[in-house]
This record gives structure tokens, sequence and C-alpha cells, in this order.
């Protein structure tokens, strides 16, 4: 995709002065409903067909998975998990995976090509391939495990919450396909009340610890999960508890940047003064006298005391 | 006898060796600067830019790699410490003021030398290592995630650290006339290694 005009651009990859920001808009957010999700997989359809791509067609890996995984060509994923509950019940749960739209997005903030990674004022993140080296960088920073690079183009490809559709006031191509309304889309606060909702109507049916989704060690995100099991997240298919950019990568694109290149300035300067006080070591030099014989014949003060 | 009798510290071969390692140091140095800051995203174009640079990087830096192990097999002897230098380490501040005639009779490399020298051999082994890590698009998929960004961190570092490394080295060079004479045309003058490395230059005029 390449960069939308009519979205404002809050964040953009390797760019330290501010980005165009005069107009504010409304933060928008995706919740999913993981206990009205049927597994039906029409959002998948929706999103090959909006946006058109086409993963090749695999083989059955045993599992209702398919494609097993997130492709350059597969932007969203279903992921079923069969659990058997306490009672002794199997419990289907089925997560679509994909982008999670951080706030603080970890890819954006390793990405080392300036305006390949853009985070819209109304919070999507989006990549503009145009500008992507296929590095992978965004690869090693996701906490999600999101972004997969094309073997066709070397480029790095991710669900982009219908940028396209999303700046012209439509809702993403998911959402608007969803049969059973597990897939709501809005401002984030109008969605993070529609899941309150939702949470409090599953825990009186006996969900207990149902809960939203909104993971605050990534700033919180866009896209957003009502989970029937909310202290367990983990059980839906490796959904982290705590998603937060690595420490290392923090490190890696935070503190040594800065501190590495002051010291590399520091070392040319500290050297060159070192030079300007002391001189050379000249084998050469010395054979024209001692050093107090130079010193004699150069140094004014020298000269100065003698006249 | 005459001071100004050339002696030869550098065999063409370890001339030719030494300047591909160096060349090949300054590319890929200037490579992966261009993809650590933001500010300096501009070197790319040397490359022929972003995507170029992504892909020339590690190449670069496995013909780097290639051409200093070569470069160990080398010079490792010579490198080896011994208690001399721990005398000359200690008096770093007469080393600094140009005071070497205070300093213990060195051998072919001072104890500074040798530090840099297995500085740099650590250095390459951890980018070489990690380097590959998270080269894409073919081995970094090989790896977990976890190690993939360890490597990305502890890379960095280490290029940070020989870059350093290499500008003291560098300035090394200006800063003691003659020795970049010796890398270039192979010879120093016997004043020369009498001055620097004694123990050396009574070795070689036996």
């Amino acid at each position: 995709m390449s960069s939308l005009q009519s979205l404002d651009v809050k964040q953009r990859s390797a760019t330290t002065s501010p980005s165009p920001s005069v107009r504010s808009t409304v933060e928008v957010a995706k919740l999913i409903d993981i206990s009205k999700c049927i597994g039906c997989k029409a959002c998948q359809v929706a999103c090959g067909e909006w946006n058109d791509i086409r993963d090749v067609v695999g083989t059955n890996v045993g599992v209702y998975d398919n494609p097993p995984d997130l492709s350059a060509d597969t932007w969203t994923v279903m992921r079923f998990t069969e659990r058997e509950t306490e009672g002794g019940k199997l419990e289907w749960l089925i997560r679509k995976d994909g982008c999670m739209h951080c706030a603080e997005p970890g890819c954006l903030k390793a990405c080392p090509s300036p305006g390949a990674i853009v985070q819209y004022a109304n919070g999507i993140v989006d990549f503009i391939e145009e500008h992507c080296i296929g590095c992978g960088y965004c690869i090693t920073a996701c906490p999600f495990d999101v972004p997969r690079i094309s073997k066709h183009d070397n480029k790095a490809y991710k669900c982009t919450l219908c940028s396209d559709r999303v700046s012209v006031g439509l809702e993403p191509a998911c959402v608007k396909t969803c049969p059973t309304g597990a897939i709501t889309f809005g401002s984030k606060q109008d969605m993070v009340d529609h899941a309150a909702e939702r949470v409090l109507d599953l825990q009186e049916r006996g969900y207990q610890n149902a809960g939203l989704y909104d993971p605050k060690g990534v700033g919180g995100t866009h896209v957003m999960y009502v989970l029937q099991h909310a202290d367990t997240p983990e059980i839906y298919h490796g959904l982290p508890a705590n998603p937060r950019i690595s420490p290392l990568v923090s490190l890696w694109k935070g503190a040594m940047k800065p501190l590495a290149l002051l010291a590399m300035g520091a070392a040319v300067l500290t050297g060159f003064f070192h030079y300007v006080k002391v001189g050379p070591n000249d084998a050469d030099a010395d054979s024209e006298g001692s050093g107090d014989a130079r010193r004699e014949k150069t140094d004014p003060r020298v000269t100065n005391r003698e006249a | 006898m005459d001071q100004n009798v050339p002696i030869v510290r550098y065999s063409d071969g370890e001339r030719i060796n030494h300047w591909t390692v160096a060349i090949l140091f300054v590319l890929a140095a200037l490579s992966g600067l261009g993809l650590f800051h933001p500010g300096l995203f501009w070197l790319t174009n040397l490359f022929g830019g972003g995507p170029w640079t992504r892909i020339l990087h590690p190449f670069l830096g496995v013909v780097l790699f290639a051409g200093f192990v070569v470069e160990i097999a080398r010079f490792w002897r010579d490198n080896r410490f011994e208690d001399c230098d721990r005398q000359w380490l200690r008096q770093w501040r007469d080393v600094l003021a140009n005071r070497e005639d205070k300093l213990p009779a060195m051998g072919r490399y001072n104890a500074g030398q040798k530090l840099l020298f297995w500085v740099m051999v650590v250095g390459l082994v951890m980018l070489f290592v990690t380097g590959v890590m998270f080269w894409r698009p073919w081995f970094a998929q090989s790896f977990p995630i976890g190690l993939v960004r360890l490597a990305a961190f502890v890379h960095a570092a280490a290029a940070a650290i020989l870059i350093l490394a290499v500008i003291v080295h560098v300035y090394a060079a200006i800063w003691t006339k003659g020795s970049t004479r010796a890398m270039i045309r192979g010879t120093v003058s016997t004043r020369w290694a009498m001055k620097h490395h004694r123990a050396w230059a009574q070795e070689k005029i036996k």
C-alpha cells in the first residue's frame, strides 16, 4: 500500500522529526468477540478478496487451520484450539489471528527504512511496501509474530486493517462479511464500551473470567478480543498474556543508537585533540636531535628567555 | 649501523590481506551504519538504496570474515600476550605522552596492538555468528525469535565496539609516523623499528 493522504500520520519508521499531524482523527478499533465466532473463515476469504491476494492451495495438516499459518498472501488466519474443560467437555476456541495494530508497534520501532511503516492518527499501523527493504526487523520486533516477508519480492506484508476502506469511511472487509457479528468495528472507545457489555453478558452466563484483551504492554491495541477466559490468553493458540516489545529490541533500537554514534564521534575527536596536544610519535624526527634540543629550537618561550 | 636501512615489516601477502579486509570493513561498516541509525540511512545510497544495502551487507561481511580468518592465521603468533605487555599497559600514560623510551622493549606488536587484535578477533567472530542468525531471507527463520532478537542486539553492540576499535587503530597509524607506510609499502627504517619495536628490530637485524 502507499501512504494514504486522507489519513494523518502519527508515527513514521526511522524518522526522528515530527510527522504531519495538524488534523486529529478518532482512534478506531476492531473488536473480535471469540465467543461469537463459528470459525467459518468468511473473514479470511473477504480479506483475500478485498486485498486481491491468493495464497497457494496447501495441504491438510490435520487441523482446521487453513492455511496453517499467516503468510505474505494470508493476512488473517483462524487459529483453532480444542481443549477439555474442567467438566470434561470439549471447548473449541477459534481466534482470528493477524496484526493487532499496537499503539506502540514494535515493527515500527525496529524498521530501519524511513516511512516503510507508518502509524496513522486513527491507530492503524500500515506497511508501505514501496519503502520496505526486506530486512525483517519488523518480524524480529513484533510481539505477536505477525509480519511475513514475501518469497517473491522480499517485502514484508500484514493486515492493513483495510486502511484504504477505513480512509473512505468503510469498515474493514472482514468486519463487513462476518455473518455472526463476532467482528465489529468503530471508534476505540465504542468498541471498549461494547466489549464491556459482552463481558458482562458472558460473566452472567458462567464465564467468570471473561474479559477484554487490550494489552497495556504495547500501549493497547487497535484489534481487541473478547475472551471467555481472559485470565489465560495463552490457551487461545498462544496469544501472549503480557505482550511487549522485547527489552533487547528496545535497547537495540533505543538507547544504543545515539550512544554508539556519540561514542564514535567522541573517539574521533579524542584522537584529533590528542594529536593537537601531544603531536606525532615520529621516530625520524627524533634523529634530528633529542626532544629537548628540538623544543628549544621551536618553543618561543625558550627563545624569549634567551633574548 | 645505518639507521635508515629499511627492514621488511609486512610481506606483499600480508599487506594485500590487510587492505582487502580493511576495505571490506569500511564497506560493511558504512552499510551497517545505514541500517543502524535513521540519521545515517542516507549511507544506503552508496550501495544502491535500501534493498541493495540489505542484500550486499551480509555478503560483504562473509567475505570480510573469510579474509580476516586468513589474517588471524598470519598474525596470531605475534599477538600472544607476554609479561612485558602488562608493564607496557600499566604505563599507558607514557604511551599517550610519547615517552616511548620509558616503556619496555616490544616485539613485533606492542600490548596495545595485541589488545586491539584480540578485540577484533572476538568482535568479528561475534558479528559473523550473530549476522548469520538474522540474515534474511536465508537463515533467520531457522532460529527461534528470542535468539534472533539477541543476535540483532549483539550484532549491533559488537559492531559499535569494533568500529570504535578501528577508529583507535586508524588514529594510531596516523599518530605513529611510518606505520602507514609500513602497511602500504611494506618497510620501516631501522630507526623506526628500534624506537617502537626494539625486541623485534634486534631479532630482525641479527
